[in-house]
């Protein structure tokens, strides 16, 4: 019999054999005996959050923008509850996540004791997969597995819940490594030849062509950001991307149509809705994409390449499905493209021009102009010198949720992968804060950038603490209109102007607040002073609040009205006044 | 035109709702049915019955059966979402008037009443492999074994002769000839 140690031991072993650096985590009494553990494995750095929340998101950050998982340490009851939102927020966005709980001792479950709570009941429902480990000598293989599963397929969170009796108990230490014994067909697909080829015919047919690419190109990894540039160039096709999959093309291409969906541009949209031929990549028809789904993209037949079986035919209907990894699909797709049609994009510029002609004409339209004034900071004003100024550095960009969000992707134009961290499918107020905190742990001495709005930033403000702690120097970009901003908006569109609730009537002096965490306030009111004040914020090599006092009436456009089809927008607040007729929206 | 009233889209045609009996085998561990039960009420899909047992001591497989109805969508999203969890080996899915398919319910019934209503009870139940494994000088309990919706016709034909007390377990089902499903 080898050397008998602990199950805290055991924890740290196997975050050792898969080579992690950095934990997240929040002690409390039922983690204890992990905690302790921590000072016997430098390789380890804990980063203390200030709420287990913050702790998640940052664990998102640091997986996003470095491709690797995060973890989470939380202790049990309130640690675990704090967590939920984190691990919710993994699960709809794809991010893997290993959140380790302590939880009372074996022999006090179910008896309601302190800080007890049914943590695997709890977050069944928003991990991929959850343990209850009862018998110290399971600990290994849950916590090896948990990191497999994480990983493996469409990434997600998991939970491991190790009661505390069983971060003492002793055992040997063995990872019995029975890999994907029990995986069930979980495994990453991979495409065949005979798929692939019938992809490629119905490219060959199609007269007006589009890919609709999302987040599964960045989970898939760089090289799958590689081969999709690599088969746009191949093709000359138009290409789109989801809010997830900003920045797998390059967004200042004049290939790229910008992103599509409720608040995506006038030309994707509308490429999308006239469209022959969509090519979904890695994305996942969701709601804020579709819109109404009888009447999306009603002229197309669509391809669905995803990793996620139960992604096909969930919300759209598709003639052709291909269940793969992006990267892999795409190796064989551009192979065969290769081989068989090597000079594919000038043969086929014909057959597709008149389709590039009308996508011109949706253009022309600029869809994403806004008035700018020369008295106040419009938002989008604010998020393009922001870019402007910070485009030459390596840049990561976290969000919150709302307008900020919104104009942050519309107007930051992302060159590579993984440098775009938001709230997708959740919509996680305070997301964008900690997951800077993350990302700047992941990414020392670039530049982590959160384009924040003031409502949002104020649910995970504590975080401050831990960048100044660490000398993570986070800048936080607040676009401040004193409103929920999108709350406000869809009141004044949806509800008569009842502004029922939406406005912040004591917001705190954020400079102020920025100096009491021991970090840098900065704040710009008019537009003459905005390009100065971005410079200093971004020479400062501290963690910085930037209050940014903006346009409190701007709204987030241009946009497709509830209920509405693709081909249906709303671009300014022109179109919103008149009460447009349905001729007057049908555009095309 | 009508003003949206809401941030989300509206329904859209929905499809024709069909019966199913969905089939898993999964890992007997601790929470699977939670998680196979919580997937159902999580999406909004729907449990008629649900029966489950050990049927592989060795392995520890237990067999799931649900009955369920949906549209094609639905059923199509069920199979899919089952798969992805992680204890689940397969999901095999049956049409409920598949006749290459056995469906069996047990149920018990106790009967309370006059002595010529018990007589008429036990005559109903006749066809359906009765069973009587308890009797009082003014009672009984028998045991049936039919499809649901004749278990459903005996409760009603049962009531007005003294049924007091039923219990049922919910469908099992079985592919006829030397198949197994794979």
């Amino acid at each position: 019999m080898g050397k008998l140690i602990s199950g805290a031991e055991i924890v740290f072993k196997v975050l050792e054999h898969h080579n992690v650096k950095h934990i997240f985590g929040y002690p409390g009494g039922a983690v204890l005996p992990i905690y302790d553990e921590l000072k016997n494995h430098k390789t380890i750095k804990h980063i203390l959050a200030r709420h287990e929340q913050g702790a998640g998101h940052a664990a998102e950050g640091y997986a996003r923008s470095s491709g690797k998982p995060g973890v989470m340490l939380v202790t049990s009851g309130p640690g675990a509850t704090n967590a939920v939102t984190a691990l919710t927020d993994a699960y709809m966005d794809s991010v893997p996540i290993v959140c380790i709980s302590g939880q009372v001792p074996t022999h006090l479950i179910g008896t309601d004791a302190f800080q007890e709570c049914d943590t695997t009941g709890i977050t069944r429902p928003c991990t991929k997969h959850n343990w209850l480990v009862k018998d110290v000598k399971d600990l290994a293989d849950v916590m090896d597995r948990a990191f497999e599963i994480a990983m493996t397929g469409r990434p997600g969170p998991v939970l491991v819940d190790i009661p505390k009796d069983i971060q003492f108990k002793k055992t040997e230490f063995i990872i019995k490594n029975k890999k994907n014994k029990k995986s069930n067909g979980k495994l990453n697909g991979k495409a065949n030849n005979a798929e692939v080829d019938k992809v490629i015919n119905m490219m060959k047919k199609s007269s007006r062509p589009i890919f609709y690419t999302g987040g599964g190109v960045i989970n898939s990894g760089p090289e799958a950001s590689k081969l999709l540039r690599e088969l746009v160039s191949i093709t000359g096709f138009p290409i789109t991307s989801t809010l997830q999959g900003l920045g797998a093309y390059p967004g200042d291409d004049p290939s790229f149509l910008g992103m599509l969906g409720m608040h995506g541009t006038y030309e994707a949209n509308n490429a999308m809705y006239n469209c022959d031929l969509m090519i979904n990549i890695g994305a996942r028809f969701d709601d804020r994409i579709t819109g109404k789904v009888d009447e999306f993209s009603p002229k197309s037949k669509k391809i669905h390449i995803d990793i996620d079986p139960s992604s096909i035919g969930k919300n759209i209907k598709v003639d052709l499905a291909v269940i793969s990894d992006v990267e892999s699909f795409l190796k064989s797709l551009n192979k065969r493209f290769k081989e068989k049609n090597k000079d594919f994009s000038n043969s086929n510029k014909a057959n597709i021009s008149n389709w590039w002609k009308d996508i011109d004409k949706w253009r022309q339209k600029k869809s994403l102009n806004f008035k700018n004034s020369k008295e106040v900071i419009k938002p989008q004003y604010a998020v393009q010198r922001l870019y402007e100024l910070s485009k030459q550095k390596d840049t990561y960009i976290t969000t919150e949720v709302g307008q900020h969000q919104m104009w942050a992707a519309q107007h930051y134009k992302f060159n590579k992968p993984n440098r775009w961290m938001t709230s997708g499918g959740l919509g996680t107020m305070g997301y964008g804060l900690p997951a800077a905190v993350g990302v700047q742990v992941a990414n020392p001495g670039k530049l982590v950038i959160d384009i924040a709005g003031e409502a949002s930033v104020l649910m995970t403000m504590q975080e401050m603490s831990t960048a100044v702690q660490y000398n993570l120097p986070i800048k936080i970009f607040i676009l401040n209109n004193q409103y929920m901003g999108m709350v406000r908006q869809w009141q004044e569109l949806l509800h008569e102007k009842n502004y029922s609730e939406s406005y912040t009537a004591a917001l705190p002096n954020f400079v102020k607040l920025a100096e009491a965490y021991g970090c840098v306030g900065i704040q710009a009111k008019k537009p003459d002073e905005l390009d100065d004040k971005i410079n200093e914020m971004i020479n400062i090599n501290k963690p910085v609040i930037f209050d940014c006092l903006v346009d409190p009436m701007e709204n987030c456009f241009p946009m497709i009205p509830s209920g509405k089809p693709h081909n249906q927008m709303l671009l300014g607040p022109e179109d919103e006044k008149e009460e447009v007729s349905d001729e007057g929206k049908t555009l095309v | 035109m009508a003003k949206p009233k809401s941030a989300y889209s509206e329904p859209g045609k929905l499809g024709k709702s069909e019966h199913h009996i969905i089939v898993v085998w999964v890992d007997n561990e601790a929470g699977v049915l939670a998680r196979v039960a919580g997937l159902f009420s999580g999406r909004g899909y729907n449990i008629e019955s649900l029966a489950v047992a050990e049927v592989d001591k060795k392995k520890h497989i237990s067999r799931i059966t649900i009955v369920t109805s949906g549209t094609p969508q639905v059923i199509e999203q069920i199979k899919l979402q089952l798969r992805k969890l992680i204890p689940v080996h397969k999901v095999a899915d049956f049409k409920r008037n598949d006749p290459n398919i056995l469906f069996k319910e047990l149920a018990l019934f106790k009967v309370v009443s006059s002595k010529k209503n018990r007589e008429k009870a036990r005559k109903v139940c006749k066809k359906y492999n009765s069973l009587v494994l308890d009797k009082s000088k003014n009672s009984f309990v028998i045991q049936v074994t039919a499809l649901r919706r004749e278990i459903d016709k005996l409760i009603d034909t049962l009531g007005p002769l003294g049924l007091v007390s039923a219990s049922r377990t919910g469908a099992v089902a079985m592919t006829r000839g030397s198949e197994v499903f794979k």
